[in-house]
């Protein structure tokens, strides 16, 4: 088993309404020492922040409803589909990075986390919109 | 029988559905990669949980061209995720179908359409039966 040490970025939120892409992801960053908690869709995910809950990182489908609420964590958008104007609508919609799906290979998250780790500024937690 | 010889059948079998195109052999190896001690039947979980899931969406999709006038969205988005999950098995055959179903689709081509989600049907079973042997053989080497 792969480990990592990833002092500050240790709990993972993975959101889809795929059960089987849950599940795939969810060992991917198991295997790298992660701490995860699936959601089935946005909404889920919002509705765990709201709660109090807070994630290191987040991999989701859909990036807008958690951005919405002035979520600062860095969100990576997983999709099947790679065309040009997916990664355009995720980028605006505030996405930090965008992968393509089925995230399997831990050797390729290993880079995409130590890239967004230099760029993070200490996670505060949800800032408040309102 | 001895376990050296399970083992190679099992070997032999996985090449198999390697090298006829049944499997992807990347991404097959990469779920292989996250199954250990913590998660021993990791691989035969994902497998199942895919067709327990994928059949729902076979059948929606077949309901699709039953229904007049033909909702072409409905049955490209009920694909697109059917394809995302055999993707992440690895199931290339049924894959390779469900382009071939997408490009129909597309084209509003109901009869194309059609005959390729029974292509997609079919490769989708031979599959399922490559597989439970596997798993069996799997399990029968211990």
């Amino acid at each position: 088993m792969k480990t990592l040490s990833l002092l500050r970025f240790n709990s993972a939120l993975i959101v889809d309404d795929d059960p089987l892409i849950r599940k795939i992801h969810s060992e991917v960053l198991k295997s790298l020492g992660f701490q995860t908690q699936v959601a089935k869709s946005g909404k889920e995910a919002v509705d765990l922040y709201r709660a109090g809950a807070n994630f290191d990182i987040v991999f989701m489908d859909a990036t807008k409803e958690l951005r919405g609420m002035g979520v600062s964590t860095k969100i990576v958008g997983v999709s099947s589909e790679c065309s040009e104007s997916e990664i355009e609508a995720f980028i605006l919609a505030g996405l930090d990075l965008y992968y393509a799906k089925p995230l399997t290979d831990a050797n390729k998250i290993i880079p995409l986390i130590e890239d967004l780790k230099n760029k993070s500024v200490p996670n505060e937690g949800p800032k408040k919109t309102m | 029988m001895d376990r050296n010889h399970l083992l190679r059948q099992v070997a032999y079998m996985k090449n198999s559905l390697f090298d006829q195109g049944y499997l992807d052999r990347e991404q097959f190896t990469q779920l292989e990669e996250l199954q250990d001690d913590a998660n021993p039947n990791f691989v035969e979980e994902i497998v199942t949980l895919y067709y327990n899931d994928s059949a729902r969406l076979i059948q929606n999709m077949e309901q699709t061209l039953v229904n007049r006038p033909i909702d072409f969205v409905r049955l490209e988005e009920i694909l697109h995720q059917f394809k995302g999950s055999s993707s992440s098995i690895g199931a290339k055959k049924v894959n390779d179908a469900c382009t071939q179903l997408k490009e129909y689709c597309s084209a509003e081509n109901t009869e194309g359409c059609s005959r390729t989600l029974q292509l997609v049907k079919q490769e989708h079973a031979v599959l399922r039966t490559r597989l439970e042997t596997y798993f069996q053989m799997v399990r029968e080497a211990g």
